[in-house]
């Protein structure tokens, strides 16, 4: 999977837990709790579909590396990687 | 015979709009079936019905903006009291059948004593919300009303493949461009984008909180309450457990409040006409703020009969359907006690106005590491600062500081939670 490709994947399953979120008006360094609102319930909703979608285990002590879009991409395609 | 009118979804509610019907003439509906969607400030509300029968007419169009209490349908007893000819003669029909498990729609079998047999497979009672029903965003369910595009023609990809404005507007692109207008036409009726208007929500909490300031003697109490013990459970909880089925800090203080509810029962219910009584199910409003400003508080309800693991799965559904705006009426009107908490980065305490008819708020704020002191010494502890706001007609200080001291033991002992 491409790094473009986790990250279509991953602004699919984070507007699926927060559809009041344009795709368009994201940005990569946009922090999801604190710029976009994310409560603790849509946070652990977006790790429960990213598990779901990828198969890894993350975590709560990850829960940090997925913090923008930017961290989570790295951070998907690391562990898909390794 | 009777009407099914516009329900009222809040003391300051006047008018809704009939967005869509998920009923028709001669379907059976039971009581709690859910058969329509009403728009409101609070969103697109999913309407159940409270009596058991036979849809007769329906008396409003969706679209149609009606006051609280106009007639939306017609409503028969559905128990073959009107001359059909029905397939086999039926003993004294004067009961109307339970909503029982439907029955196939086969004749009874030619026993002595038939019952009296459904004229309509009624399908219905089974699974209020599944087949037929398309779930929808309030701005996909606009959009697609606006584009005349099919709601049930949509792949949704939300939460339970609740169709998004995204999805909407995909489908619009994909379709082939109208055909050439012959001359213009009105457009399809200048109707109001449904979907969350801050306004009129704004107006919608005005309302409830001046009525709160009003009407109802507020008192108010804070607590320090030891949240490591929580916390380090929570913890190793969760280590062992896939993302779906974690918990959050905030199931555990739901839990441990209605848990607390049993000890001073006089903060739970709703102060209506005539004297106060204590409810007795906990129906637990979750205030769930809203990006973009505003907030709902739908209930979870019978929330005291619901585990920590329940009640996290509860919290979960209500905040997905809360956002894809899927609520029903039954879980924004019948909150008999609400809890407010500010989450992760918030401050550390939040002092609530009663939402009424209720009696109590129960505010959390944002847990946070400070100095305690713990077996005798100080040391770093996570602690959050419990509040309570409590309707001073119906309980007093003392009562209330029992309750925020028995949600501080209950969250020393969470496994026992």
């Amino acid at each position: 999977m491409t790094r473009d490709e986790i990250r279509a994947a991953f602004i699919a399953d984070l507007t699926a837990v927060a559809p009041d979120i344009a795709p368009e008006s994201l940005r990569d360094n946009d922090h999801l709790q604190d710029d976009l609102g994310l409560d603790s319930m849509d946070f652990l909703n977006l790790v429960s579909a990213l598990h779901n979608r990828f198969g890894l285990p993350i975590p709560e002590a990850d829960y940090p590396r997925l913090a923008t879009t930017a961290l989570a991409v790295t951070y998907l395609d690391q562990a898909l990687a390794g | 015979m009777s009407i099914f009118t516009m329900p009222s979804l809040g003391a300051d509610m006047e008018e809704g709009k009939l967005i869509e019907w998920l009923v028709k003439p001669g379907d059976r509906v039971s009581k709690g079936d859910i058969v329509a969607v009403v728009e409101t400030q609070k969103g697109a509300i999913e309407i159940e019905i409270f009596e058991t029968g036979e849809i007769g007419a329906l008396l409003a169009q969706p679209g149609q903006t009606l006051p609280v209490g106009a007639p939306l349908a017609r409503l028969g007893a559905a128990d073959g009291a009107e001359p059909t000819p029905a397939p086999s003669p039926s003993p004294s029909p004067a009961l109307a059948p339970a909503p029982l498990p439907a029955r196939p729609a086969g004749p009874a079998g030619g026993t002595a004593k038939p019952p009296p047999a459904p004229r309509e497979p009624a399908a219905a009672s089974v699974a209020p919300a599944s087949a037929g029903v398309v779930l929808a965003s309030p701005a996909a369910r606009g959009r697609a009303a606006e584009l005349g595009i099919a709601l049930e023609t949509v792949s949704g990809s939300g939460p339970g493949g609740a169709v998004l404005l995204a999805d909407v507007e995909r489908q619009a692109q994909a379709m082939p461009a109208p055909p050439p207008a012959p001359e213009p036409v009105p457009p399809a009726a200048p109707k109001g984008k449904p979907g969350l208007d801050m306004a009129e929500m704004r107006r919608a909490i005005a309302a409830a909180m001046s009525r709160a300031k009003r009407e109802i003697p507020h008192y108010y109490l804070s607590h320090e309450t030891d949240l490591q013990p929580a916390q380090d459970w929570l913890t190793a909880r969760n280590a062992d457990r896939s993302p779906d089925r974690r918990l959050l800090m905030g199931a555990l203080l739901i839990r441990a409040t209605v848990k607390a509810v049993a000890r001073v029962p006089e903060l739970n219910g709703r102060f209506e006409a005539g004297p106060f009584g204590p409810a007795a199910a906990v129906h637990c409003g979750l205030a769930i703020a809203m990006r973009g400003g505003g907030l709902i508080a739908p209930a979870i309800l019978n929330a005291e009969t619901l585990d920590v693991d329940a009640i996290m799965a509860a919290m979960r559904d209500l905040v997905a359907r809360t956002r894809a705006g899927r609520l029903r009426n039954s879980e924004i009107t019948q909150g008999t006690i609400t809890v407010s908490s500010l989450g992760e980065s918030g401050v550390d305490a939040l002092f609530g106005v009663i939402y009424p008819p209720q009696v109590a708020l129960v505010g959390f704020g944002t847990p946070r590491v400070r100095p305690m002191v713990h077996d005798g010494t100080v040391k770093p502890r996570l602690a959050v600062t419990v509040t309570l706001a409590a309707d001073h007609r119906v309980s007093d200080g003392r009562r209330g500081a029992l309750f925020l001291a028995e949600i501080d033991r209950l969250l020393q002992e969470p496994e026992s939670l």
